[in-house]
Order: structure tokens, then C-alpha cells, then sequence
């Protein structure tokens, strides 16, 4: 059969037909169009052929009918190329009449194909109850009214229910309203499908499955129908595809395959070419090109890569260890320098591939950083210093020794006249030393650890502060001009109570010395509630502040000398006061707590200034002579120099001490000023202040002094500088009081 | 006014960068795709001034590109060729996987190819830009023409990278480009001096592979693949700018002999060999001898004489390195790297060669009379002859490297050579010097000053043991008196101190410099310590590290000193015994 056969699937419903039924006449005039192979497509041809083909599915009708062969219908689909309608079996549709026409003619092609006859009513598919009415129940083809049979009456129905013994399997058909009678068949297939098995009565459903169209050549013919005439003669179309082809071949326009992939092998697009930098002098500066930044260059190597380095590059055993025990990255080289004799026996460099693959990580991976690199001397960090002869004098060495206290030595002060030196000591002594030999010339004793001896400023007096405990005691140690110290007794019984000042509950008791007191020196006590931490006298020598320790609103106390009064001038004070001072020439009032310095102002109320420190706790202050400048020493080593007319930020942080500071001072002539710490170093700067007000304090350090040792992790306790020379006194832990000249 | 207010993150640095997982998602490209492009494009990650800027207030670690950079990428065809070929990976795959052998060829014959060739012109405009980074191009392509095939690295590629490199090394003897050699324990490192810039690449010892498991062969074959190329470009613009034929060419017909190689690769194997002289086109070949001197005096500092004067010598010195093995031929033993010092040898104009049996190239055999020097790395030389020199090849590389030709005493066979010293250290004030350098550098100058020194230099070897040996007998006798000294003084006062009496005091001596010294270092503590917070860190910075190397050298001083000393004891032992 024709091997361009398509199986189509068969649609057993009646539109299908009928389509088939409008189709049929219109391909048989086709056929003859078709078979002069003038150029009809080949959708036509197909159908074409369907049509002629149409005839043996007739056939099959018939043979199934005749021989209920199973497969038939198998059969008909097989014989592909045609339509389906042809392959209806539906036995409901089907007219008795067809089995009577359907004649089997000898030759199969001379009958007329078409089923049309079967349908005698051509009403087409409307109700036929549409009728009813009428004598006739449609037309046949011919467009003549088909009568409707006789019906007889009930009476008719009832005679013949009794005399027809085939009443019980006689049906009318609808369209033409006569009677059928049902064959054997028929009444075994109603049967079967009643009972819901095969309609076609198969006998076996399950019989192997034969493979009719196989790949094998039969022997016969499967059907009878010759091969087209195409199927002898060369495809026209494909002759002309051909020659399109080899006239392109020609042409050059198509290449075969193997030119094709030899081509495409020779040609590498990215094969060495001279065009790439051709015009070198011009090239355009893009942005992208300015803003590349390049990769760093490797290092190159050095003596200790050599295969044959001088022997002391190799590592000896300590380095050896170190570079085993490091991990790789820690490394200060990634290899370990070895000497071979000759280069013959130098081994592969293990990890040769593994650096260069992470140099190719660096390349593309690591992130880039334009990195401006300094060409900074380090010489030009260090700040100018002005000559060294224009800071001098300052103290530069170790002058002298004073020993004699037994424990630390925690305050000490020069008087006035610059002769005597007054301290005190944790071994509950006060010692007045004579300054020029260092020779001990009073010691005084005390109830406790001496916390501040203060000469007091008036030169017109000889008087020392000591404070002990919650005590302040006024001494006159009896030292140097017999008129001054006389004077001093003097002035300080001419003090008559009044009674005025007991109307007022005095925070502080004021007495005077007991007589064996008095022989030591001790003139007056002024009892105190709680602990002392701190003295200062005004610059007058008649007023000095105490610093009680705990006590709020009571911290502070302003003491009168010569009136004996005292006041507390805050009721609540703000912060731990750590120290205060009274302003060398104007009636300020400097407070210092733990991170401010406040500046008071007319009785204590008026705030004048407020000065951050920048430092955690401030441990010490210090007012320059001229009043404007201000030093602070904090416990977490900090010195800061505060110009008061410039901010209330510091002008300047020093932290050159490593540890707490515990003293600063300034000199009450010279341009200098101290600081004590607890490192051990007593550290001398030069501290100018202009009185131009444009120029700002020049600060320069001229002299770290060393001497005291460190015990307890105390050293310098305090330092504190001659009146009159450039000399600075320091006492410290190891109780020793020295002078650096 | 009434103005809309800024939104934080919305310009500025925050917009300038962006992430890489965001960069991958705006090219739609998988990671490794993007890492290729990146490779290819020279696209690399910054560092933001201010990173949590950038990161939108976070201060998680992230890769930032220029958000420029990505924009960039975006417009490359290449992103289309990827897709292309991850279609045809598809497309291939499935082929395979159905073993259907036509469609496989059929695909495999479109497979998508592209070119870097734009690439190139992008990344360098111009073509110093493209030598500035042939340092990593050099080195990534000799480790890829010595790789052994393998699953993972492909044959093509590792023959391509050592054909380029094959050719580069070609140019560098014809240019007589090469400047300095060392031989470390990594490699061999060549620098040279190419159109005026300094390229300097290190090729592994030819001593077998073993393909470390912790690189990713992706990456480098990517670089490999993109190297190849640029140094291919390279290659042709170098030839044809000193007038030779690229491809390289041999200038005479050789006749190879079939029961080593191919015919077909006779030639390859020739060039790759590096004995051979390439071809030319004919054009003034002598241009090039002329460019130190005209580099000289093209300079940018014209007007001052010293600088002038500097690079008419550096110019001397270089062509004197030239032709440093003029007229030397050498014959390289067996167990000798043949390649390398054949490419050392030939930069210098000299002309080596080997036993014909060992590979193609050589000249002549070892029985040649024309033969002036004879390396060998052997303890013992069988049947010596007295017409040539035998040496060790180290006696190469430190004569490129001090551009004179190195008496060969110290390099005989047998004896262990000289320490071989890095050519690339430039010395700074308080560094390590090593004895040899200085020596070296003493007599380089000696020569300079008096010619006539050259006779006694041959022996300057032998001898310079021997008035070693002499000054550390004086030393050591200076150091006999000295100690004798002391115990003098020690036991004087004591001697004295039983007699009761009273000497006459001696004037304390002050030593000046030393106080001068310890003044000044107070004074530089007390300027450290007003040093402004601003610089205070920098300075350290400096210092330490000064410091760090300060105690480098000490500590090779220190060890040098050891070494000697254990160096004189064990002689000192031998001579007893």
C-alpha cells in the first residue's frame, strides 16, 4: 500500500459524517485534477486518494457484516489516507436497507462508493416528531415525500403481538417509520452490550497482538490498490530544492560541513595581531583609565631566597622552631632560606603553583585601595624646639638629698623666702628642712599622716599649715628671722573672740595649742568633721580653703585667719570637689571636681567659667601667676594647659607621663612648670605666656628629672618649685625629699 | 524654602559601590561567568573610604565593585558569548546523554568562540600599559607551558603558553633585553629591561609537577586563556618593532633528525630549544644597540650633570652586559639546565651548546676545540681538558648579575661556590649588607680607580684567606693587649689600696661624644613626647618599623659574627691537630 499513509483517528460521530458527506462530492471532482500531476499540492493528492479509497472501506462494511470479523475495523483505520466517516458502524444509524443494498459487486471500483442510499429520509438531524402531523415523515433524495407507512390501530397491534411470532424483535425506524426486523445478530450484540461485555463478541480479547504493518516486505499486497504514479517518478520538488543547493555550492555560497569546521578551526579570533597597538603615540585617556588602580607588584626576592645564600641568612635553631610553630600567614617569609652545594640538588619549590595561583586571587578577588604613600621623614614630625638657651634656666640634675623621714613623704612646701623647706610624712612628722644643706631643722610631731604642709604666702608671718586627720594646725616652726617669727606669735594672739561669731553654728572648731603644743610650735587647731583631703591658702596668707572629704554640703570651707570664722559657701556642692585655689590676683574662686573646674565669682554664687576637662579624674591644679592659665594633672596621666581667655577646652593635652600624675606646678617666676607622676618622672617644660594677647602660650618640654624609686607602685608624690630659683623640689614614696638644680 | 528632604542612602558613596551578590543579580550571570568576566575585563573590588557608608549602616564584610565598573560589564558582548555557550553546554550535554553522534558533531562544530581582542585594546590603550602588566602574564603562562596534561588542563592551552613563551624568550636574545638572574630557592627569576620598563617573571625548576588539590584550575585557566592572548598580541607588536618575523623563524634550513621528533615538530622543538638565531626582516637590526645612549641623553633631567653622567655609565655598564660572553662558547654538560642557560648565554652573546644526543639544537660536541668554558655541575671532571674553563653554572649567573666576567677560580667543580646574592636588593643606609657584597662592590671600585690591579686580582682570591687570617691574628693579639691592660688596671688599685697610700687623682675623663650622643638622645625623647596627637601614630609607625629593621641587621650581624668565630675555632682545631 501507499507508504505516506497517515493514521488519523477515527471520529465515530454522525457530524462527521455528514462533513464527509458535503467533502465526497467536491474531492471526486478533484480526482481527475489530481491524477494529471499538473501541480496540484499535495494536501489535494492525499485527499484524493482518501477518496478513491473510500471504495474498500465499503468492503469492510460488508465483510463485517458478513463475517463479524474483529479486526476489520482495525483494518479500515490501518488504511490510512482517508476520511472516517466511511468506517461508522454505528448499528442504531444503520439502516437494514444498507445490508440489502450493499451488493457485492465482482469488481470492487465499478459501484458508486458513496453510502447515500442508505439514507432514504433526508431531512437532515432535526426531531422527527416535527412530522407528525404530516401524511409523509421527509424526502428522499430525489426530493420526493416519503409516505409514512400504514400504521395500523391498537387492534392491529394487539393481532399482531398474537400472530407474528416475530413481534417480540420487530422496531420501527424513526426516519422512515417502518418496521424492522431485528436479525440474530443483532439481538446478540443488544444482548451483549445489555450485559456489559465486548459488543463485537469477541471470543478471545486477549489474543496476541499481530503486527500487520511490519517492517517486513510481504509477499502479497495487503490491498489490491496499484502504487501511485507518483511513487515511480522523481519528486519535482526535491529536484528543485537539489538544484538550489548545488548552484549555492557553486556560487560559494555554501560550504559543506567539513570545509565549514575546518575553517572555523583555522580561524582563531584571538590570534596575535599587530592592529591592536598600531597608532601608539595616541590613546584616549578615559575616566576608566585615570581611575584604574593598578595592581601592586610582587616583591622581588632577597639574599634569603638565594639557593646558595650566605650562611647567615639560614635559619639557626630558635628561628627554625618560631617558624614551625607559626602558622602560615603569621610568617615574616613563606619559605625556608636553604643552602645547596650546587644547583643540581635544589628540589622543586613546593607551593610554587599554590603562590601563583593566590597571586591570581589577589589579582581579582582582593579589593583595591588607592593608597597615597607618605614620603614623611620622621624627623619633620617632631615639633621645632627653640633653641636650648632660650628655655633656660630650668633644672637639669640632681642638687640634693633629704633624708631623714621614715615613711613617704606626701607633701612638701618651700616658704616664701626660699630658705626653708617644710614636709610632711606618712610617719606622722612634719620636718623643717633647711634648703641650702639639707640639714633637718625642726621636726615636729603629729597625732597622724600628715596629708599638706602649706607655708603660708604673707611674708610678713612665719606660719605653716599642716593638715592631720580632720585637723588644720597652724605651726610656727620658729625658723629663720627671729622678727618674722615673733611677729607671727604676735599677730596671732592679738585675736580677740567676739561675741558675734558664736551666734552661728560654726562647722569647725577653732582652738588654740595646749602649752606642751605650744613648745613644739603648734599654734592654733582648727577640728574639722571629717577627713581633710585638701589646703590651699589665698594668695594674701589671711583666707584658706579646706577640702573636707565626704561631707556634701560641707566640702568646701573658706577659713578666716584672722577672724577665725569659717564658712561652707556651698550648699551643695556639684560633684566630688577634688581641689581648690584662690585666684593669685582677682577674687575667683577655682573648684575642681572630678571632670570640671568651675570658676566662681563675688561670695561663690556668681559662675564665671566652666571648664571641661578632658580627662577622667582630675587630681591636681595649678593657676599660672598671671591668673589667665591653668594646669591640670588627671590620674589617667593626662596634663592639660588650659589659656582660660582662649576656651574652656584645653589649649593643649600633654600625655607624656605613662602613669597617674600627681602633682603639676608652676614656677612663681620662671616660665616653667612641673609634673609628678607615678612613673617616676618629674617632668620640667617651659611654659611661656605672652602677655601679647594674640600669641598663644609656648609650650615645650625641657627635662624629664629621675630619682625617686618606686615602691608600692607610688613614686613621686609631689613636687613643688624654689620661689625664687629655677630649682624643683620633689618628695616621693621612697621617703626621700630631693632638689633638682 | 520648602524643599523635599534628603532621603540618607540615596546618593553619594552609598550608590557609587555596589555588592557583589547585587552586581551578579544585575548581570544575571552565575558567579563563575562572573568571575571570568572579571578576569577577562580586569574588573576588580575597591575598598570604600567609607565602608558602612557604603553598606548602608551595616558593618558586615562584603565585597564592593564600582558600581561604574559593573555598568561596564553589563555593555560587553562577552556577557552574550557566555550565554551562548552555556546554551551550547545544554544543547551539548543533551546530545551526549542520547549518544546521538550526528547532533553532538553538528554542535560541537557551532561551538561559540569569541575574542578578547577589544578587550585588550580597553584594558591597554596603549602598549607600555600592556608591558606594566606582564610581570603576572609572564609568570602565569611559563607555570602553564611547563604543566604535564592532565584531566583538568587542557593540552591546547598549555602547548599555546609555551609556544608564547617560547617566542617571548626569542625576543628577549634578540633584544639582549635581559638585565638580572637569580636563582632562588623558588625559581629562577629573570628581569628585563623591555622598551624601558622593568619586567621582571620567575619560571620553576624544571623538576616535575604534582598538581596541588587546593587551587581552583578554573581560575587560572581562565587568566591562562586570557594571558595566552595578551602575551600572543605582545609577542607580535616586540617583533615587529625590532624587525624580526613573527612567527619566529629559523634562519637556516635544518635537516632533523627523524628518531628524535616529528617532522613536523623539528622546528617547534628547535625554536623551543632557544639555540637557534630567529630570522629577521632585513631592516636596520642595530637600532636597538643604540637605545641606552639615546635613553640617556633623552632624559628628563638634562640639566643636571650627575644624573648624566649616572646613566652614561648605567648605559657603559649595560652594554657591556651585552656582549659580556662575546666570543665565549659554551659547552653545558648533561646534569646542566640546558633552556636556562642557553637563554642566559645567548642574552649575553655568547653561544652554547650541548651533547646532540640529549635534544635538538646543538652546535657542536663536546670535543669541539672552539670551546672556551664548560659548565659542569659535578664534583669531578673526567679527562679535563686544558683549553677550556670548567665551571659550575652559578659562575653565569653571577657574572650577568655583575656584569663583568668573574674570575672563575671560586666556581671551579668541586669547590663550593661564592653565596649567590640577590641582584634585586638595593641596599638603604643601616641595612644588612652581606661581606661578599662589599668585598664585591670594594673591588668594583678598585677596578675603576687602577686598572693595573687586574693582574693580582687572579690571585686575590687565594690571598684574600690568607690576610684574613692575619687580621684576625691581629685582632686577636690587639685583643690580648688590651685584656692584659685591663687586668693591669684591675689589680692596680688593689695593690695600692694594701700600700695605704694615696694615689693622685685622676682627672675623670668625660667622653664628649658619648654626652654630646646622650644629650641629644634626651632631646629627641622630649620632641617625641610634644609630638601633636595628629602624628603621633605615624611617627611610631615609622619608627618601629625602622626599628624592626635595625634588629634584622643586627641579628644577621650577630649571626655573621658566630659563624666566624666558630669558623676560627674549628680551624684553629685543624691547625693543632
Amino acid at each position: 500500500m501507499n507508504s505516506s499513509g497517515k493514521r488519523k483517528s477515527m471520529s465515530p460521530d454522525e457530524e462527521s459524517r455528514e462533513s464527509n458527506e458535503e467533502e465526497s462530492p467536491l474531492l471526486t471532482s478533484q480526482i481527475p485534477a489530481s491524477d494529471d500531476e499538473s501541480g496540484a499540492s499535495e494536501e489535494s493528492e492525499d485527499e484524493g486518494s482518501g477518496s478513491d479509497e473510500s471504495s474498500s472501506q465499503d468492503e469492510d462494511d460488508v465483510g463485517e457484516d458478513t463475517s463479524d470479523d474483529s479486526d476489520s475495523d482495525d483494518e479500515s483505520d490501518n488504511d490510512a489516507g482517508y476520511d472516517t466517516a466511511s468506517v461508522e458502524k454505528d448499528k442504531s444509524a444503520a439502516d437494514p436497507g444498507t445490508t440489502e443494498s450493499s451488493v457485492n459487486g465482482k469488481d470492487e471500483y465499478e459501484y458508486d462508493s458513496s453510502d447515500e442510499e442508505d439514507v432514504r429520509n433526508t431531512i437532515g438531524n432535526i426531531p422527527v416528531n416535527w412530522y407528525d402531523d404530516y401524511d409523509h415523515i421527509g424526502y428522499d433524495v430525489e426530493g420526493n415525500k416519503l409516505i409514512k407507512p400504514k400504521q395500523g390501530d391498537a387492534l392491529d397491534e394487539f393481532l399482531e403481538k398474537v400472530d407474528d411470532p416475530n413481534y417480540w424483535r420487530t422496531v420501527r425506524n424513526k426516519f422512515t417509520g417502518q418496521k424492522v426486523i431485528l436479525s440474530e445478530e443483532d439481538l446478540k450484540q443488544i444482548q451483549r452490550i445489555q450485559s456489559s461485555t465486548h459488543p463485537g463478541g469477541s471470543d478471545d480479547l486477549y489474543a496476541p497482538w499481530v503486527d500487520f504493518f511490519s517492517n517486513e516486505v510481504m509477499e502479497m499486497p495487503v490491498t489490491g490498490r496499484p502504487p501511485d504514479k507518483r511513487s515511480f517518478i522523481p519528486s519535482k520538488w526535491e529536484k528543485q530544492r537539489v538544484g538550489q543547493m548545488v548552484h549555492a555550492l557553486k556560487m560559494g555560497w555554501m560550504k559543506p560541513r567539513g570545509e565549514i569546521r575546518k575553517a572555523k578551526l583555522s580561524h582563531d579570533p584571538n590570534a596575535p595581531s599587530l592592529d591592536l597597538w598600531k597608532d601608539d603615540t595616541e590613546s584616549d585617556i578615559t575616566k576608566r583609565y585615570r581611575m584604574h588602580i593598578p595592581a601592586p607588584k610582587e616583591p622581588l626576592p632577597g639574599h634569603a631566597e638565594s639557593y646558595n645564600p650566605p650562611e647567615e641568612y639560614l635559619f639557626d635553631e630558635e628561628e627554625e622552631a618560631k617558624w614551625d610553630g607559626q602558622e602560615p600567614e603569621e610568617r615574616r617569609m613563606d619559605f625556608k632560606p636553604a643552602k645547596f652545594s650546587s644547583y643540581r640538588a635544589v628540589p622543586k619549590f613546593e607551593k610554587f603553583i599554590n603562590e601563583r595561583f593566590h597571586r591570581l586571587l589577589d589579582l581579582y578577588m582582593a579589593a583595591r585601595q588607592r593608597k597615597m604613600k607618605m614620603n614623611v621623614n620622621p624627623e619633620d614630625l617632631i615639633p621645632k624646639r627653640p633653641d636650648k638657651k632660650d628655655l633656660q634656666p630650668y633644672p637639669t640634675r640632681e642638687g640634693m638629698i633629704y633624708k631623714g623621714h621614715k615613711d613617704m613623704v606626701r607633701t612638701i612646701s618651700p616658704d616664701p623666702t626660699g630658705q626653708w623647706l617644710a614636709s610632711g610624712s606618712d610617719d606622722a612628722t612634719v620636718k623643717v628642712w633647711e634648703i641650702a644643706t639639707s640639714r633637718c631643722m625642726k621636726t615636729i610631731p603629729m597625732v597622724g599622716k600628715v596629708t599638706c604642709v602649706v607655708w603660708s604666702p604673707n611674708p610678713a608671718v612665719n606660719l605653716l599649715a599642716a593638715t592631720v586627720e580632720s585637723d588644720v594646725i597652724l605651726i610656727n616652726p620658729n625658723v629663720g628671722d627671729k622678727l618674722v617669727c615673733s611677729n607671727t606669735d604676735s599677730t596671732l594672739e592679738s585675736y580677740v573672740e567676739s561675741a558675734t561669731t558664736s551666734e552661728h553654728k560654726s562647722p569647725v572648731t577653732w582652738s588654740t595649742a595646749s602649752e606642751a603644743d605650744h613648745k613644739k610650735g603648734v599654734r592654733l587647731k582648727i577640728e574639722h568633721q571629717q577627713e581633710i583631703t585638701h589646703f590651699n591658702w589665698h594668695a594674701k596668707g589671711d583666707y584658706f580653703a579646706t577640702v573636707q572629704r565626704g561631707s556634701k554640703g560641707q566640702a568646701v570651707l573658706i577659713h578666716q585667719l584672722s577672724r577665725r570664722q569659717t564658712q561652707a559657701p556651698f550648699s551643695k556642692p556639684k560633684g566630688l570637689v577634688q581641689r581648690v585655689m584662690f585666684h593669685p590676683v582677682h577674687p575667683y574662686f577655682f573648684v575642681a571636681t572630678q571632670q570640671h573646674i568651675r570658676i566662681l565669682l563675688d561670695h561663690f554664687v556668681l559662675e564665671v567659667f566652666f571648664v571641661q576637662a578632658n580627662c577622667k579624674y582630675i587630681s591636681c591644679i595649678d593657676i599660672h601667676p598671671g591668673g589667665d592659665n591653668l594646669i591640670i594633672g588627671s590620674y589617667d596621666s593626662r596634663l592639660c594647659w588650659f589659656d582660660l581667655d582662649l576656651s574652656t577646652k584645653p589649649y593643649q593635652t600633654l600625655k607624656y607621663h605613662k602613669k597617674a600624675l600627681r602633682q603639676v606646678t608652676y614656677h612663681k617666676h620662671y616660665p616653667l612648670f612641673a609634673s609628678a607622676s607615678d612613673d617616676g618622672a618629674v617632668i620640667v617644660s617651659h611654659g611661656k605666656v605672652y602677655t601679647d594677647q594674640l600669641l598663644n602660650p609656648l609650650i615645650v618640654t625641657v627635662k624629664i628629672l629621675r630619682g625617686h624609686k618606686t615602691t608600692n607602685h607610688l613614686s613621686v608624690l609631689d613636687c613643688k618649685f624654689h620661689p625664687t630659683q629655677p630649682w624643683v623640689f620633689s618628695s616621693g614614696a621612697d621617703s626621700t625629699i630631693r632638689l633638682f638644680v | 524654602m520648602g524643599g523635599t528632604k534628603k532621603k540618607k542612602y540615596e546618593s553619594g558613596s552609598a550608590t557609587a559601590f555596589v555588592s557583589r551578590n547585587k552586581a551578579l543579580k544585575k548581570l544575571q550571570l552565575s558567579l563563575g561567568d562572573f568571575r571570568a568576566l572579571c578576569i577577562f575585563k580586569g574588573i576588580y573590588p575597591v575598598e570604600p573610604l567609607h565602608k558602612k557608608k557604603v553598606n548602608k549602616g551595616s558593618t558586615a564584610v562584603k565585597t564592593f565593585y564600582n558600581l561604574k565598573d559593573i555598568q561596564f560589564l553589563a555593555h560587553d558582548n562577552l556577557i552574550v558569548k557566555f550565554r551562548e555557550k552555556k546554551h551550547y553546554l545544554r544543547r551539548l550535554k543533551k546530545a551526549v546523554a542520547k549518544k546521538n553522534k550526528f547532533a553532538e558533531s553538528i554542535i560541537r562544530d557551532n561551538k561559540p568562540v569569541y575574542s578578547l581582542k577589544h578587550v585588550m585594546k580597553e584594558r591597554y590603550p596603549t602598549f607600555t600599559d600592556a608591558l606594566r602588566d606582564l610581570d603576572d602574564c609572564l609568570n602565569l603562562c611559563f607555570v602553564f607551558a611547563t604543566f604535564p596534561h592532565s584531566q583538568r588542563i587542557k593540552v591546547d592551552l598549555v602547548q599555546l603558553c609555551h609556544k608564547r613563551t617560547v617566542e617571548f624568550q626569542h625576543y628577549v636574545i634578540a633584544a639582549k633585553a635581559l638585565r638580572k638572574v637569580f636563582v632562588s630557592i623558588k625559581g629562577i627569576y629573570y628581569q628585563a629591561d623591555i622598551k624601558g620598563e622593568t619586567i621582571t617573571w620567575v619560571v620553576s625548576h624544571k623538576r616535575g609537577y604534582e598538581h596541588p588539590q587546593d587551587v581552583d584550575y578554573k581560575i587560572m585557566e581562565t587568566f591562562a586563556e586570557y594571558n595566552s592572548v595578551l602575551l600572543g598580541h605582545i609577542n607580535i607588536k616586540l617583533y615587529s618593532d625590532s624587525h624580526l618575523v613573527y612567527p619566529p623563524q629559523l634562519t637556516e634550513r635544518i635537516y632533523h633528525d627523524t628518531a628524535k621528533c616529528l617532522e613536523g615538530d623539528s622546528a617547534d622543538e628547535l625554536l623551543a630549544s632557544l639555540a637557534p638565531q630567529i630570522r629577521t626582516t632585513g631592516e636596520s637590526p642595530d637600532e636597538l644597540e643604540e637605545d641606552p645612549e639615546v635613553d640617556a641623553m633623552n632624559a628628563v633631567n638634562v640639566d643636571d650633570p650627575e644624573y648624566i653622567e649616572k646613566s652614561k655609565l648605567e648605559a657603559a655598564t649595560i652594554s657591556r652586559l651585552q656582549s659580556l660572553f662575546k666570543g665565549c662558547k659554551f659547552f653545558l654538560n648533561r646534569e646542566v639546565p640546558r633552556e636556562e642557560l642557553t637563554f642566559v648565554i645567548r642574552c649575553c652573546g655568547g653561544e652554547a651548546s650541548w651533547d646532540s644526543s640529549l635534544g635538538l639544537g646543538a652546535k657542536y660536541g663536546e670535543s669541539y676545540d672552539g670551546i672556551t668554558h664548560h659548565i659542569i655541575d659535578r664534583p669531578t671532571v673526567s679527562n679535563q681538558r686544558l683549553d677550556r674553563t670548567y665551571i659550575q653554572p652559578q659562575w653565569v649567573f653571577d657574572c650577568v648579575n655583575a656584569r663583568v666576567l668573574l674570575p672563575p677560580q671560586d666556581y671551579f667543580p668541586g669547590i663550593p661556590c661564592p653565596p649567590h646574592l640577590s641582584p634585586f636588593v638595593e641596599e638603604k643606609d643601616g641595612e644588612y649588607v652581606p661581606e661578599e657584597k662589599v668585598k664585591f662592590l670594594k673591588r668594583m671600585r678598585g677596578e675603576v680607580e687602577e686598572e693595573d690591579e687586574e693582574e693580582s686580582e687572579a690571585e686575590e682570591g687565594e690571598e684574600e684567606e690568607e690576610s684574613e687570617d692575619e687580621e684576625e691574628v691581629q685582632q686577636q693579639a690587639a685583643g690580648n693587649k688590651r685584656k692584659r691592660n685591663a687586668k693591669e688596671d684591675a689589680q692596680g688599685p688593689e695593690k695600692k689600696a694594701v700600700k695605704m697610700a694615696v694615689s693622685e687623682g685622676a682627672i675623670e675623663k668625660v667622653d664628649k661624644q658619648k654626652a654630646l650622643a646622650r644629650q641629644e638622645a634626651e632631646e629627641r625623647r622630649l620632641g617625641e613626647m610634644m609630638i601633636p596627637k595628629k602624628h603621633k601614630r605615624l611617627y611610631h609607625k615609622i619608627m618601629t618599623s625602622r626599628k624592626k629593621s635595625s634588629q634584622e641587621t643586627r641579628k644577621l650581624e650577630e649571626k655573621k659574627e658566630k659563624l666566624k668565630a666558630a669558623k676560627k675555632k674549628s680551624k684553629g682545631k685543624k691547625e693543632k691537630v
